[in-house]
């Protein structure tokens, strides 16, 4: 994956740089040690690594203002972080960029249960913005894996989803507004505590661009009153067809359920050898669950399970305590981390049509022999959001190239058949070479041309989202 | 002017020398800007329906209508429940889909269900220049680039001419019922639409009029699922409303009607006057609605939204002062601006993408502005 080359006339700058970001920031939320800045040279993807020039951590928005105007000034990229836990590179540094992290920032703001929503500090991880509002019995929608480490302003970057978004949509689908501030350190408010947007949907536009429009400071956010109760069926098939046909009958008869995940047999053999969860041996399983009262729960169970009867199931087991509703989805919670144990591994996220679930599965078998590496599926299959895991050897050398071949050609695949390379991980550097397969030079040149207007010296996470050689021009223009 | 194809529609725009009004079924006309109108009903047709993907794709200029009818046919609906404008607006004509989608139409079921935007998966469009472009997809989760699809979404045209939209649908419920809270104020309804909307029972439409049907004040709460599960939740707020006067409506026909004027407002289609938007948080509303002393007021909390009825030629936003929130002049003439002029860092922006999407300024100018 290529990165381009840092801008000298910014390296050789870096002591004023720095001099004049300790003079608007506490001491020690400037890191400039490349000791303590390698701990900012990647994130969840750590095939690729490179310390950023330094490393600021403000603590409020007027912080993160004053941080970008002296970059704005100095000509200097940007590349904000939240967690770091993008699995796309979205916070991989160069090395003449500021990376600006969110940590400090992790307050909740206020509170409304009347009005139903939060409002928080966007370093604030996911989780504890659903910790914050248990006590009252709500939550936030938007469930991503990472989500104990997570944080919103990541989560808003790359418009993050999660198992549970079938029924309660993505992050898009649940903020309400945010506090942004753009390259030149302007702090604009896009929505607020009221449903729709006024003007353009910019709010629409800033949630998934990747860190690229402005730094999102705080954030508005849906809350939902918990459901009375939720519980989990597993259903164990003898093909992967026959599953995804099961999915797609489940659907059709009218039951929304809250998740659908899929995992196909090197998945479940994987995950029964790590978690011991009990799964029954077969070549694909479907964890189903709904949500309600006990009778609601009951009747949209007696439905899927009708359903999947037709289906002739290898095993159908329905969980009939709080401890077996856990077994059935420590599996499926332990996938990643399973086959973390046994294998390196490259996880994919593209979406394609449910209906295209047969085939696609097939294909992946198919090259999987042609290339020689092996692949679990584990996958959202209710929206079709699928997370092929490649397995490869990160030691052997070779591999892991072969791997990043694999797993483009399963991405191309997932856009002939309708669908689109990412889901919720975002593009970040891992995509950002494939963009042409799914969007042509005027389509790209369209969303580039929004980036222009927000950010019109391509300063804020340049090298991500659009081939490099698609943004060129528009960076240079930026370095001179 | 009405091309028959997207080819036809880039042709037309490339070519046009002048302002080009846009117009689907001409039943939404809101702050119109002058131009030679350019309609979108001859790109019409649904091109793709998949029940089982939850998935349809539709050409801009087909009527919603056939929409509408195709997704029964399967047990499915578009779930945001999209206003008709007709009636408010005296506007006849067909509402098509692109208009429907530029104007992110969406009714009382937003609260729980979301706008017509959460519904959008992706949309094909051509800009001011002429150039045909896409973003999106017809997948339900996509976050491959910018969500441009987001921004098209009430957007007026202002952007591009949408000529196929792709949206999420979902199954229709097997079941309604409306929990009817007879004689509430202001003040206590909203209190009621508060604790309701806090509780686990999925609500799915919450509204007040000042002036229900017969007259009194009537606050209406929505739940809509499976029967048992209906009965079930209907029952529990009736409950948690012990004390008040309660009733509840469970003819389905009943409820489509009810709901189906707190959509549209048909309480205000047959009153002179002009007819402003307001939205703005839940809570702020007895306060704003004081405010705004109006001649009538609706309240569609499940939109998030104050309906209100005033004089000829009044400015909404000068009684209402500044607010959290925004207000749009949907009926009526004035002077005051159509939509809610923005901060100024802000419409920069807005401005800005209007440049580089619409170049020479050609796609309804005025509009939005």
């Amino acid at each position: 994956m290529q990165m381009p080359e840092p801008d000298t006339r910014v390296l050789s700058r870096k002591a004023q740089i720095v001099a004049r970001l300790r003079a608007v920031l506490p001491d020690d939320a400037v890191i400039e040690d490349p000791a303590e800045t390698r701990a900012y040279e990647c994130d969840a993807l750590t095939a690729y690594r490179c310390p950023p020039l330094c490393a600021v951590l403000p603590a409020s928005t007027e912080e993160v203002s004053a941080v970008l105007t002296i970059c704005h000034e100095e000509g200097v990229p940007v590349v904000p972080r939240g967690s770091g836990t993008s699995l796309a590179g979205g916070a991989l540094p160069t090395a003449d960029s500021v990376i600006l992290g969110v940590a400090r920032m992790n307050e909740v703001l206020e509170t409304d249960y009347a009005n139903r929503f939060i409002r928080v500090q966007t370093g604030r991880t996911n989780l504890s913005v659903s910790g914050a509002v248990e006590e009252e019995e709500f939550f936030y929608a938007p469930d991503p894996s990472s989500q104990l480490a997570c944080a919103i302003a990541g989560n808003i970057a790359m418009n993050s989803g999660g198992a549970h978004c079938l029924k309660y949509g993505v992050t898009t689908n649940n903020l309400l507004g945010v506090t942004m501030v753009l390259m030149d350190g302007t702090v604009i408010e896009l929505g607020g505590a009221h449903l729709d947007a006024g003007g353009l949907d910019l709010l629409g536009v800033v949630c998934g661009s990747e860190g690229q429009l402005g730094v999102v400071t705080e954030a508005t956010l849906r809350i939902l009153r918990k459901p009375e109760g939720a519980r989990p069926v597993l259903m164990g098939f003898g093909s992967n067809e026959v599953a995804g046909e099961c999915v797609s009958d489940i659907i059709k008869a009218g039951v929304l359920p809250v998740a659908i995940e899929f995992m196909d047999r090197p998945c479940i053999e994987a995950c029964e050898a790590f978690a011991h969860a009990g799964y029954p041996d077969c070549e694909a399983l479907l964890i189903v669950e709904v949500e309600g009262s006990e009778a609601e729960i009951a009747e949209q169970l007696g439905l899927i399970l009708q359903i999947a009867r037709r289906h002739d199931p290898v095993e159908l087991r329905e969980a009939q305590d709080a401890d077996e509703a856990a077994r059935i989805w420590l599996g499926r919670k332990s996938a990643f981390g399973a086959m973390g144990q046994i294998n390196d591994y490259m996880c994919l996220d593209g979406t394609i049509p449910v209906s295209a679930l047969p085939l696609v599965l097939r294909r992946i078998g198919e090259m999987s022999a042609e290339f020689g590496l092996g692949v679990a599926n584990v996958f959202h299959a209710g929206d079709g959001n699928m997370h092929p895991l490649i397995l490869f050897d990160a030691n052997k050398p070779g591999d892991l190239e072969l791997c990043e071949r694999f797993g483009a050609e399963i991405l191309k695949l997932c856009v002939e058949v309708g669908g689109c390379l990412t889901g919720e991980h975002g593009v970040g550097i891992e995509k950002r070479d494939l963009m042409t397969v799914q969007y042509g030079a005027a389509d790209l040149e369209v969303q580039m041309a929004v980036k222009d207007v927000f950010d019109p010296e391509w300063l804020l996470n340049p090298a991500k989202v659009f081939p490099l050689d698609v943004s060129a021009a528009r960076r240079v223009v930026a370095a001179e | 002017m009405r091309p028959e194809t997207e080819a036809e529609l880039a042709e037309t725009i490339k070519a046009a020398s002048g302002p080009l009004r846009l117009r689907g079924g001409g039943t939404r006309a809101i702050g119109w800007s002058t131009g030679e109108v350019l309609e979108t009903g001859g790109l019409s047709g649904i091109v793709l329906y998949e029940p089982g993907a939850l998935t349809l794709v539709a050409r801009a200029g087909t009527p919603l209508a056939e929409i509408e009818a195709a997704l029964e046919a399967e047990g499915q609906r578009l779930p945001f429940e999209p206003m008709d404008h007709r009636g408010l607006l005296g506007t006849t004509g067909a509402p098509t889909v692109g208009g429907m989608a530029a104007a992110n139409a969406s009714g009382p079921r937003r609260v729980q269900a979301g706008a017509c935007r959460d519904y959008m998966l992706g949309v094909r469009f051509v800009d001011g220049a002429g150039q045909i472009l896409r973003n999106g997809g017809r997948v339900m989760k996509n976050v491959t680039g910018y969500d441009l699809v987001k921004l098209m979404a009430g957007s007026w045209g202002t952007l591009g001419v949408l000529t196929e939209v792709a949206f999420k649908v979902l199954p229709k419920p097997e079941a309604v019922a409306s929990v009817l809270l007879d004689g509430l104020t202001q003040g206590a309804a909203t209190d009621a639409m508060a604790r309701a909307l806090g509780s686990p029972f999925d609500i799915s439409g919450a509204a007040h009029l000042p002036e229900g049907p017969e007259g009194a004040p009537l606050t209406l709460l929505r739940v809509e699922g499976f029967a048992e599960s209906v009965a079930y939740r209907a029952g529990r707020l009736r409950d948690l409303f012990a004390g008040s006067a309660v009733r509840i409506e469970t003819d389905p026909e009943r409820n489509a009607a009810l709901w189906r004027d707190i959509r549209d407002v048909a309480p205000f289609h047959t009153r002179a006057g002009d007819v402003w938007r307001i939205s703005c948080k839940p809570s702020d509303g007895p306060e704003l609605a004081a405010r705004l002393g109006a001649e009538a007021t609706l309240f569609d909390w499940g939109g998030g939204l104050i309906w209100a009825l005033l004089p000829e030629g009044s400015d909404a936003r000068a009684r209402l002062g500044a607010f959290g929130g925004h207000a749009t002049r949907v009926r009526g003439e004035g002077e005051s601006p159509v939509f809610q002029p923005e901060p100024a860092p802000v419409a920069a922006l807005s401005q800005g993408l209007r440049a580089r999407f619409d170049p020479r300024g050609v796609l309804n100018p005025g509009l939005m502005a």
